[in-house]
């Protein structure tokens, strides 16, 4: 397998890990809205609450670094990474 | 502006920054001495357009580069508050907190949705459209599909979807400008398109990047300060994101002392239009699993395929840059956004609690219609209260409020001084303007560059070129100003609908021109059309009163038309011949960060 297609297998696995973080905290966890409402979240919210708030929001911001960062070494690794500093 | 300006910039905005405190700072001390409210509106209004248009005409270019991509050297962190400028709309910034105040639960799917997205943007766009080199998402589409059909039609969607949400930021800055300049509303639309072109025609990309940093200062200044001063003033806690468990708490209890009672159909004619009570719980859920997932992934997928925002992350030196510039844009998105439902817990906690001395549900209705807020409020047609039961006492089913009141009143009725108030305009002026700036552009771009250079006039020099565009950019705004002054459509309705257009058209012409080599001219074009289409003619057939089905709303129409395009792009592409040999390997280099880009080498 050539270089090329491995660094992209490698991205497309990185993808799926991703979106389905993302999935989880964008839908999965909102068919049980109700039934997690009844549990008190961090600060002392209702979770279903305080995820709409700040949990989903704030999980949403570090998944893009993690990204960001795991596909830097990726690139790194095949030495697709660009020249020059951002 | 000299070269070594990018390395300045945090020194550029640190001053420009400690500058608008101080005249924060110089217009309160102003108000001590006697300075009457309106004269510090307008202070506030003027002084901060008056800095954009500054920058606006610094940023001036005759450069191609420059106009349309802001020469991509905009580093990562102010390319992400550029982005969240953009991004956050007049709607964000005046009607969110009011949303969420009022239907609670099911409106927040609009919070979760407006962030969640750009995990997609991240993911699965922005990295490889900045590798493709593009000035404008049309040109990518145009170059990796071929052919000016799908450029064209390209176009299509990103102006059918930029207009419907362009209207609503220039309507939203003229409510703004003529409260605060106290003129009427036809004319303090064209003021504001006017402060908009000062920002965007000189510089094109370039001057909007600059004067959205700036407006980003303002506004989340403006929007972070009320609400840390709100909630200590009221003692509920110095950090109100991290503190707010006791209010919630409260409210709840409240709803269940006074009961939600609904009002006859009779009593409520005689509220003023737009006016709504309070008439859901604060914090339960609800709305159905589907209802608040179907809302939440239209915008989801609404975000990543609106190219006022994805064409931002043409501007950074890198791809490695644009994806962590995502990351910068999601931050200061996230600043704002978790803010606004504090902002409205504190809001209707201040309103509704007797204890408190701001409470007004429980006291006489006299009493409450003698309060100065609640008089100035009543006469901008923000605030209602009736007798409707005719006991002399206000109940919670007897008050009503303007959504926008929640963000511009509340600083007053928490006995602020007016200069928040000022603060807030100029605010929400800055949200409103550099959303309209970023969407004027992206239209104009697109017209200029793909319909007149690449299609019509290949040959067109770069002079030539920018004086079209910039033609264009006039024509539109005065369009779009044009069109919100015939005040036709609320401001949030047809924001959500741009993101359900842009989704049904560009959505899955977007993503599978990276990700499905195979998908070609025939396919992506029949995407695009047919995802419109139905998307359009859905809507339309709901607005009619047509049922709709899976419960797809008119506010959801784009997960329909996107499940449309999906379906005719894969089908399309199958059955006619996949891609040339050039386009394939064009597609793999996309997909590696080193190296050219695309357009760049051709």
């Amino acid at each position: 397998m050539s270089k090329q297609s491995q660094h992209w297998e490698k991205t497309r696995g990185l993808l799926f890990v991703t979106l389905a973080i993302w999935f989880v905290f964008s839908i999965g966890i909102f068919l049980f809205g109700a039934e997690m409402n009844e549990v008190t979240g961090p600060f002392g919210y209702p979770l279903t609450y305080w995820f709409t708030c700040q949990g989903s929001l704030g999980i949403f911001v570090i998944l893009i670094f993690w990204f960001a960062n795991r596909q830097e070494k990726i690139d790194e690794e095949f030495g697709f990474s660009e020249r020059g500093d951002d | 502006m000299k070269g070594n300006f990018i390395d300045n910039l945090p020194k550029v905005y640190g001053i420009y920054t400690g500058g608008f405190v101080g005249f924060i700072i110089i217009m309160a001390i102003c108000e001590q001495m006697g300075m009457t409210a309106k004269t510090i509106g307008i202070c506030f209004v003027a002084f901060t357009v008056a800095i954009y248009a500054i920058i606006g005409w610094l940023s001036r270019t005759a450069q191609a580069d420059a106009y349309y991509v802001a020469g991509r050297q905009v580093p990562t962190v102010f390319n992400g508050m550029a982005t969240a400028a953009d991004w956050m709309s007049g709607a964000s910034f005046v009607a969110m907190a009011g949303g969420i105040y009022f239907k609670g639960y099911g409106y927040m799917a609009l919070l979760v949705g407006w962030t969640g997205g750009y995990v997609l943007v991240a993911s699965l766009l922005a990295p490889y459209l900045r590798k493709f080199g593009c000035y404008t998402v049309p040109d990518f589409i145009g170059t990796r599909y071929g052919g000016n059909l799908s450029r064209f039609l390209a176009v299509v969607v990103l102006t059918v979807a930029s207009f419907t949400y362009v209207t609503a930021q220039i309507n939203a800055t003229g409510t703004i400008a003529s409260v605060a300049l106290d003129i009427p509303f036809q004319y303090a639309v064209y003021v504001g398109l006017i402060s908009i072109l000062l920002c965007s025609m000189l510089g094109g990309m370039r001057g909007v990047t600059w004067t959205q940093v700036a407006q980003y200062i303002v506004l989340i200044v403006a929007y972070l300060l009320p609400v840390f001063w709100i909630s200590s003033k009221m003692g509920a806690g110095f950090f109100p994101h991290f503190m707010l468990a006791d209010e919630v708490a409260r409210i709840g209890e409240l709803e269940q002392q006074f009961g939600f009672v609904k009002n006859s159909a009779a009593d409520l004619a005689n509220v003023p239009k737009g006016l709504a009570g309070i008439t859901k719980a604060h914090s339960a859920v609800n709305a159905t699993p589907w209802g608040f997932i179907s809302l939440a992934l239209a915008m989801m997928m609404g975000t990543a395929s609106l190219p006022h925002v994805m064409m931002r992350y043409f501007t950074t030196p890198s791809v490695k840059a644009a994806r962590k510039s995502v990351g910068w844009s999601l931050f200061f998105i996230f600043l704002l956004y978790s803010s606004a439902p504090m902002l409205a817990t504190l809001s209707k906690l201040s309103l509704m609690d007797p204890s408190l001395p701001t409470g007004i549900i429980g006291k006489s209705i006299a009493e409450v219609q003698a309060i100065d807020w609640y008089q100035n409020w009543n006469a901008a047609n923000l605030m209602f209260v009736s007798d409707f039961n005719g006991n002399g006492t206000l109940e919670l089913n007897e008050f009503f409020m303007g959504g926008k009141a929640v963000v511009l009143a509340t600083p007053e009725i928490a006995g602020l001084p007016y200069v928040i108030s000022g603060l807030v305009a100029a605010g929400g002026m800055a949200a409103a303007m550099s959303t309209a700036d970023g969407l004027i552009l992206a239209i104009a771009n697109a017209i200029s560059h793909d319909v007149y250079y690449k299609i019509i006039d290949p040959k067109a020099e770069t002079a030539k070129r920018l004086v079209v565009a910039r033609v264009l950019l006039v024509v539109i705004g005065f369009a779009a100003a044009t069109i919100a002054a015939l005040e036709i459509q609320g401001i949030l309705g047809s924001v959500i609908w741009a993101f359900d257009f842009a989704m049904s058209g560009l959505f899955f012409p977007l993503v599978l021109g990276v990700w499905w080599k195979r998908a070609n001219k025939e396919g992506a074009c029949a995407g695009m059309a047919l995802g419109l289409l139905s998307g359009l003619a859905y809507l339309i057939w709901v607005r009619n009163g047509g049922s709709g089905f899976l419960g797809i709303t008119q506010l959801t129409f784009g997960i329909f038309g996107s499940a449309v395009s999906l379906v005719a792009m894969v089908v399309v592409s199958l059955i006619t011949s996949e891609p040339n040999a050039a386009t394939q390997r064009m597609v793999d280099e996309v997909r590696v960060p080193s190296g050219r880009s695309i357009i760049g080498k051709q």
